[in-house]
Order: structure tokens, then C-alpha cells, then sequence
């Protein structure tokens, strides 16, 4: 019995070795790549020279403005449609979550053609101005976001008995204002963090529909530039790339940890 | 007029009806409740009552007032759930407050309003603690709490203690009873459990199948079921196959045995009739003046106050509900007994 035990946490350990290695092997090469700037030295002088480039800073500035303004629209969106279905028409969950899908199935370069080829004549003439392209990215991340704030929200949803808590609301004289903003919101406010998370690091790295788009004013096309013309460089960028991705779900967890279970096990129990 | 009526109120959902042509008078400060099995329509009726579902047909009254397509917050009609439904989110003293707050009352009048409400209930000390820290009978009391502190027109309880276990149950029932006489609150309440609606109630509306069976006081409902369903549903009913009936006598054949039987629930009798007789009318014994029959004892069980025996008459067995009392003598399965009921007490259905 221990020596089956003994030969079952072997093999476990074993898989879970060859699962890591998997992913930290290409990671460690690449930081490693990133540290050999100077020949026959390790130094960060790669990290260095992207951080005094102002192209960096401005590229990142203006995806983290198009990330923030995606997830105030996606949950402005999300949310009251969620809670609808929720409420009033169940029987449409399953439609709406098949919808919510497609952007994992629509290739974005389809997605971002579509839009220029829709918005850029009569009677939308969103692409002659910037401000009608930054709505255009906009709506285009929105999209791209979609299967991760319906996720997040409806799993929030499901977690609060919405019907209930809905009509403890208007039988206490709540109109559907108070209703979202001051019951329905504070009581996603976890799965809205999540989503919104989710949401930043897709748009942050996003390359197919910025670079159509607005080009180079992307994150996603300047670490594609970097990529193409700079070796250390974007090995370097490809590390902060994913030390901000997890910093963003280190965050999620964060605030996972925080309140989760408030609405859980409150209740009849 | 009566403070709340209900007229004709009907509801269909698709090809299903809910609640058909149901009529209902209800006086201020009287405690009234719906008691049925479950799809019977009594939760449905409730909602209608406090505009979660609209009617069908028919119209609602309250205070004179047509109610009937008014929405839920604008009829000030206080409701609380099965499941609590307090808002996680918010602390004891915020869910309280909140109807005062969605209204724009004064922070003070709020203030004096919750602390009120939580020395109702008993809970002064948990103003500032969320739902979740508290037991589920904690958390019902806040809920009625919450929907007394809008002083509504009308309290609607649906199921409110069906999540509770049952000892809180009983506590819990016995508070809900003496805040409303305290207040003074015309309350409909929802339930399937008979005892509490016999115990609660000035008076049971008993429904099935989405209509009103019967409307009574608790006693007229349990000592004078008006249909076969309401004397099955409520309380415990032997039914026994007889044979003979001499309606204009009042006499049949039990199993038989001679029976005289004072009055028929129906004034017309079932094709194959049957003696309805409750098991707590039932004596071990020869009674002066009562029906009297042989049986043999099947089993006994053993119920705390009550000792229920089950007797074969010969072709039909019946339960007998013997109080519990430490002198009491038990017969053993398989001791044959003679048992004795009033005719009063029998009826052919």
C-alpha cells in the first residue's frame, strides 16, 4: 500500500516537472536572451534602452486609455444585459452565451476589416477622424472581450439569487437605478474586477486590430516593431509583457481572496 | 369594502393556470394564509398581491385603492422570502434602511427607524454586521425587520420559515405572530406546513390545483372540512370502505360492523363511500353512547406526545392517536382492543 502510494506521488511529481518545464524553459531562455545584450556579460541594458525609449511609455499609455474605456463600456454593456437575461429571459442564456463565443471564433482580422470596411463610408464616417478610429478600436475590443466579461458576470450573477434580491429591492420602492447601481453592481463587484483584469491584459497585447487601426500608437505593433528591427530588445519586451499580464491576474486573485464569500454564504442555509 | 380584496384574479401561463377565479376578502390587521401543496397556486396569488406577476383577469384592491397594474415599488407592500434575500453587500443596519433610503427619508428618521426595527427582533447588536455573519434565523428576523421598517400597507410572507430547522421554526413563528398583533399588520402568509397556518392564522384560505378549496377560521377548518382535499390535506384522516349506506338513518357497514355517522361532507355521497375519522377521535375502549368495533393492533409506534396505533378492523385498518401519559397502559401488536368514536366525529365522504 505505502509503496503503490510512494510510486503514485512519483509519477505526479513527474508530470507536474515535465508541465513546468514546458512552460519555464522558453521563459527562462528568453529572460536569459534578454540579459546578453553585451557580449560576454549579463545586464539588463536591453530593459535599459526600452524604458528610455518614449515610444514605450506612449504605446503603453495609450492601450492602457483604450483598455480602461473597453472595460467601462463592456461592463456598461454586459452587466444590464447579464442581469436581464437573468431576470426576464432565461430561455435566451444559452444564445446569448453562443454569441458571447464568437470572438474566440472570428479570426480578428476579420473582425477588424469588417469594421473598416462598415465605418469608413456613408452614412459612418468614423475612420477620416481619430476620434472616430479610438471609437472604432474601442468597439473592436469590446468585442474581442466579450467571452471574458459575459464569463465572469454571469458566474457573478449565478453566485447571487438575482430574482430574489431584485424583488426585495422593488417591494422595498427601488427603481431599477437603485436596483443596478446600488444592489446589483456592489454584489458583482469581484467578477466585474476579474473581467475588467481579463480585459486589459487582452487589450494591452493586442496587435491584429491596433495595428489596422491606429498602428504604431498600439502596444501590441510596438512590441511587433521592436520584434522586428531590435533582438535583445524585444526579448526584454516580451518579459514585461508577461510580468504585467501577471501582475493583472495576481490582482484578480487579490481581490478574489478579499470578499468572494460574502455573498455565498449568505442566505438560507 | 374590505382593506385588501381580491376579485375574480385569475393567472395563466402559457396553457397552465396558476390560480383560477380566485375571490378574497381580507380585513385590516388580520392575519390570513394560503395553505396548500406545492403548484398549488398560493405563492403565485401572493405575487399577484404584490405585483410580481400581473393577473390574468380579475382586480386588486387595497385600502380602495385599484392595485392591480401598479408595480411592486409603488405599493408599499412589505415582502419577505424563503430565501431572506438581504443584500449581501450591505450591513444588518443598511439593509434595514434601505426602503427609507430608496423613499429619501432623513438620515435621522433612518436611523431611529432601524434602531427601532432591531429592538423588534431582538438584534441591537448586529447593526453593523453583514448577512453572512449571522444564523439563518438572524438573518429571517432582519428580513421581516426590513420589510416592518417601510410601515407597509401589507406584509407578504412566502415560505418564511420553510429554510429553518425546527426548533428555530416554532421560536421563530411564535415572534412572527406577536409582532403583527403588536403592529397591527394586515399579513398574508405562505405556506405548506398546516400547523403553521393553523396556529398563525385568524383565518386559512386552503388552496389546491390553483383554486380556493375552503376559507375559514383554523377550527373550521380542521374540525369542518368542506371538500375531501381539505380533510385529507389538513391534519390526519382515516378513509375506511363501507358498505350499507342508510344516509336517512345515518348508519353503514364497517368492515362488518355497524357504524352511525352524524353528517356526510358532501350532500351527495361517492360511488364508493367512505368513512373519513380522524385519528385523535379514536378511544381504545368501550364509550357510553359512542360507535363501538373489534379490531386487532398491527403495529405501535411511539411519537413523543402522541403513541399512534395502527387497527385492523377485519378488511380495513385504521390509526388511532392515544395521548401519551406515563400511566398510560399500551396495548401490544397483536392484542385484540375494541375502540369507540363518537358519531359526531365520523362523516361519509
Amino acid at each position: 500500500m505505502a509503496a503503490s502510494m510512494k510510486r503514485r506521488s512519483f509519477w505526479s511529481w513527474l508530470w507536474i516537472a515535465i508541465g513546468a518545464l514546458y512552460f519555464i524553459l522558453p521563459l527562462y531562455s528568453t529572460f536569459d536572451f534578454s540579459l546578453r545584450a553585451k557580449k560576454g556579460v549579463l545586464t539588463f541594458l536591453a530593459y535599459e534602452r526600452i524604458f528610455k525609449d518614449p515610444n514605450f511609455w506612449s504605446t503603453i499609455e495609450f492601450s492602457l486609455v483604450i483598455a480602461i474605456f473597453t472595460i467601462i463600456v463592456s461592463i456598461l454593456l454586459v452587466v444590464p444585459t447579464a442581469y436581464w437575461i437573468r431576470l426576464r429571459l432565461p430561455k435566451l442564456r444559452v444564445m446569448v452565451e453562443f454569441i458571447s463565443m464568437l470572438p474566440f471564433v472570428v479570426p480578428a482580422i476579420v473582425l477588424v476589416f469588417g469594421l473598416i470596411r462598415v465605418f469608413s463610408g456613408a452614412p459612418f464616417f468614423l475612420t477620416n477622424t481619430y476620434f472616430g478610429t479610438y471609437v472604432l478600436l474601442v468597439a473592436g475590443y469590446v468585442v474581442l472581450a466579450l467571452p471574458f466579461v459575459f464569463r465572469s458576470v454571469d458566474t457573478g450573477l449565478a453566485a447571487i439569487d438575482v430574482q430574489s434580491l431584485t424583488e426585495a429591492a422593488q417591494s422595498l420602492g427601488a427603481n431599477w437605478g437603485t436596483i443596478i447601481f446600488k444592489v446589483i453592481f456592489p454584489n458583482l463587484r469581484v467578477a466585474i474586477l476579474s473581467s475588467a483584469f481579463l480585459t486589459l491584459a487582452t487589450v494591452i497585447g493586442e496587435y491584429t486590430i491596433a495595428s489596422f487601426l491606429v498602428g504604431i500608437k498600439g502596444f501590441g505593433p510596438y512590441m511587433s516593431l521592436i520584434g522586428q528591427n531590435k533582438t535583445y530588445e524585444s526579448s526584454s519586451l516580451a518579459i514585461i509583457s508577461f510580468l504585467l499580464t501577471w501582475a493583472f491576474m495576481g490582482m484578480i486573485q487579490l481581490f478574489n481572496r478579499g470578499k468572494a464569500d460574502t455573498s455565498a454564504l449568505a442566505g438560507a442555509r | 369594502m374590505a382593506y385588501l380584496s381580491l376579485s375574480n384574479v385569475s393567472k395563466v401561463f402559457g396553457t397552465t393556470t396558476a390560480v383560477e377565479d380566485f375571490n378574497l376578502e381580507v380585513e385590516k390587521s388580520e392575519f390570513v394564509s394560503f395553505l396548500g401543496p406545492s403548484g398549488c397556486g398560493k405563492t403565485t396569488t401572493l405575487r399577484m398581491i404584490g405585483g410580481f406577476e400581473m393577473p390574468t383577469t380579475g382586480v386588486i384592491t387595497l385600502d380602495k385603492e385599484d392595485i392591480t397594474y401598479q408595480s411592486p415599488n409603488q405599493r408599499n407592500v412589505g415582502m419577505v422570502f424563503q430565501s431572506y434575500a438581504l443584500f449581501p453587500n450591505m450591513t444588518i443596519g443598511q439593509n434595514i434602511g434601505f426602503g427609507l433610503q430608496a423613499r429619501k427619508s432623513p438620515e435621522k428618521v433612518i436611523k431611529q427607524k432601524v434602531n427601532e426595527m432591531l429592538a423588534l427582533v431582538h438584534l441591537e447588536k448586529h447593526i453593523d454586521k453583514y448577512p453572512y455573519q449571522l444564523s439563518g434565523g438572524q438573518q429571517q428576523r432582519i428580513a421581516l425587520a426590513r420589510a416592518l421598517a417601510i410601515n407597509p400597507r401589507v406584509l407578504l410572507l412566502d415560505e418564511p420559515l420553510s429554510a429553518l430547522d425546527a426548533k428555530i421554526r416554532v421560536e421563530l413563528r411564535l415572534e412572527i405572530r406577536r409582532i403583527q398583533q403588536a403592529m397591527g399588520i394586515t399579513t398574508i402568509y405562505v405556506t405548506h406546513d398546516q400547523e403553521e397556518a393553523l396556529m398563525l392564522s385568524d383565518r386559512v384560505v386552503v388552496m389546491s390545483q390553483g383554486r380556493m378549496e375552503q376559507i375559514g377560521t383554523p377550527a373550521e377548518i380542521y374540525n369542518y372540512p368542506s371538500t375531501e382535499f381539505v380533510a385529507q390535506f389538513v391534519g390526519q384522516l382515516n378513509l375506511l370502505p363501507v358498505t350499507q349506506v342508510d344516509k336517512v338513518n345515518g348508519f353503514c357497514v364497517l368492515a362488518g360492523q355497524h357504524v352511525k355517522f352524524d353528517h356526510s361532507l358532501n350532500r351527495t355521497i361517492s360511488e364508493a363511500p367512505r368513512l373519513a375519522i380522524r385519528p385523535e377521535e379514536i378511544q381504545i375502549g368501550i364509550g357510553e353512547g359512542r360507535n363501538t368495533l373489534k379490531g386487532r393492533v398491527e403495529t405501535v409506534m411511539f411519537l413523543g406526545a402522541v403513541v399512534r396505533l395502527r387497527i385492523d378492523l377485519g378488511g380495513a385498518s385504521l390509526s388511532a392517536d392515544l395521548f401519551n401519559e406515563r400511566s398510560l397502559t399500551l396495548p401490544r401488536a397483536g392484542d385484540e382492543v375494541v375502540i369507540s368514536f363518537p358519531e359526531q366525529s365520523c362523516w361519509l365522504i
